[in-house]
């Protein structure tokens, strides 16, 4: 069984979701019923601008969105290691400092090679790339 | 499990429903009102004494439209999309405390419980992005999560500063923390992080996509982004989360940099009355805020993309970074 605390502090969180997940679903559901439905072959098509659609959706797209992507994954987890940190800071003072003064110049380290590279540069255009 | 306490808190989890669910219906009629006002006009008037039943009469016409799924869409995601975007939104407020004890889970963690509640929000986005199989909405799901995958690095940097100095990730610690003066200026984390509560609220902006951020759904490019291919009150949700998203973010600005419900003045009301001077202090800054909001946006015009991405990584994130080892640096000194 679960400690006292997960009781407290988890089970209304627990609750809050269920209830929350019961209206998004009855708003769905209250949609579809209280709508009227008349299909018609235009009106199911995807949008674009009136014109018949050529091709479906997947097309390929600029390799940055993939690049901000993981580079925001690696930033995020370091990020993510500052929170302990900050918490207790006033424990650990000056040797908390100097030891996140490190960790930082090393993330700062990449951040700004993948600055020089332009990772972080959008409107430059690579050659060859599609617009 | 006691029966009593699982029926207190669905009531407090169902008022804090029905109050959030008012409060994104009318933060529209508010927006469309001083927007309005801003542009010279007179916005609702029509229904209700100064259009105040305008949101009633949207939520009517909302649910009573077709509700149809275009072909070629991928049916199970492009019905979750919206319900997802919703219940995260709605989620991130079971730990947000409206005033001492109004708090429907005072959890230990609750701000590191925000941010991956609300950082939730992207799939949701990116999920109608990809299931609407059209090219407006994948492009607009597309830009729209690398804009809030980058604002927020942004905002997790901006918020170390507040637990620098507040020494908990419990958001009523936090609160509590700034409760008593400096002299005739109230203890708020504003004061000593101005820069980190400067890049926490801009990034807000970005993350809740509201102008001049956004981009997501620049009319003039994309249709409506993400959501071009929703009807009815698929529709509707993915409106009322991206507002009650808003309601968050002022919520988070109040309790992290503005002492939560903590007046700036001491009050003198009796006895009885005083129950109810945190939650006013409380509602009035997250109004104000959410003034500053609409106010924003009817004063800036849109960035174009790579400004707004340049702006996120080149300006944005080496700023908190700074503010925070400045931060660090001063109260270990001090220490």
């Amino acid at each position: 069984m679960p400690n006292g605390y997960f009781h407290e502090n988890y089970i209304p969180v627990l609750i809050d979701l269920g209830l929350i997940v019961v209206v998004a679903g009855g708003m769905l559901l209250l949609s579809y019923l209280l709508g009227q439905h008349k299909r018609t072959r235009e009106k199911l098509m995807p949008y674009e601008c009136g014109m018949t659609p050529t091709g479906d959706a997947s097309h390929r797209f600029s390799i940055r969105f993939y690049l901000v992507a993981m580079i925001f994954i690696l930033l995020d987890v370091e990020v993510v290691f500052l929170f302990p940190w900050a918490v207790i800071f006033r424990e650990l003072k000056m040797f908390g400092f100097i030891e996140m003064l490190l960790f930082v110049l090393i993330v700062v380290a990449g951040f700004v090679y993948l600055w020089k590279k332009g990772v972080l540069d959008w409107s430059r255009r690579e050659p060859g790339e599609m617009q | 499990m006691p029966l009593p306490f699982i029926v207190i808190t669905l009531i407090k989890a169902i008022v804090v429903l029905i109050v959030l669910m008012t409060v994104a219906a009318y933060l529209v009629w508010f927006e469309r009102k001083i927007v309005a006002r801003i542009q010279n006009r007179w916005g609702p008037t029509r229904v209700g004494p100064f259009g105040l039943l305008q949101p009633l009469a949207d939520a009517i016409k909302l649910l009573t439209k077709e509700d149809f799924t275009p072909a070629g869409v991928f049916r199970v995601p492009y019905l979750l999309a919206p319900a997802l975007s919703l219940t995260v939104a709605l989620l991130a407020f079971a730990v947000i405390p409206f005033g001492p004890g109004f708090q429907i889970a005072d959890l230990n963690i609750g701000l590191l419980f925000i941010l991956a509640i609300s950082s939730m929000g992207v799939y949701g986005i990116v999920l109608a992005g990809w299931a609407s199989n059209s090219k407006y909405s994948l492009l607009g799901g597309l830009r729209s999560s690398a804009q809030m995958i980058s604002y927020e690095l942004a905002i997790s940097l901006s918020v170390v500063g507040v637990l620098l100095l507040g020494g908990s990730l419990s958001l009523r610690e936090i609160v509590s923390a700034q409760s008593g003066v400096w002299g005739l200026v109230p203890r708020w984390n504003v004061f000593p992080q101005l820069v980190g509560f400067f890049c926490f609220f801009i990034a807000a902006i970005a993350e809740t996509n509201r102008l001049p951020f956004d981009l997501p759904e620049a009319e003039t490019e994309l249709v409506a982004g993400y959501h071009t291919e929703y009807s009815s009150m698929k529709f509707a949700m993915f409106f009322i989360a991206e507002y009650t998203n808003m309601v968050t973010a002022s919520c988070m600005a109040t309790i992290l940099f503005f002492g939560g419900w903590h007046g700036p003045v001491p009050s003198f009301l009796p006895a009885p009355l005083q129950a109810v001077v945190p939650l006013f202090w409380f509602s009035l800054k997250v109004v104000l805020f959410l003034f500053v909001y609409v106010w924003i946006r009817g004063t800036l015009p849109r960035f174009r993309y790579d400004q707004l991405m340049s702006f996120g990584w080149k300006f944005l994130v080496p700023l908190a970074l700074i503010n925070l080892v400045v931060t660090s640096f001063v109260i270990a000194l001090r220490a």
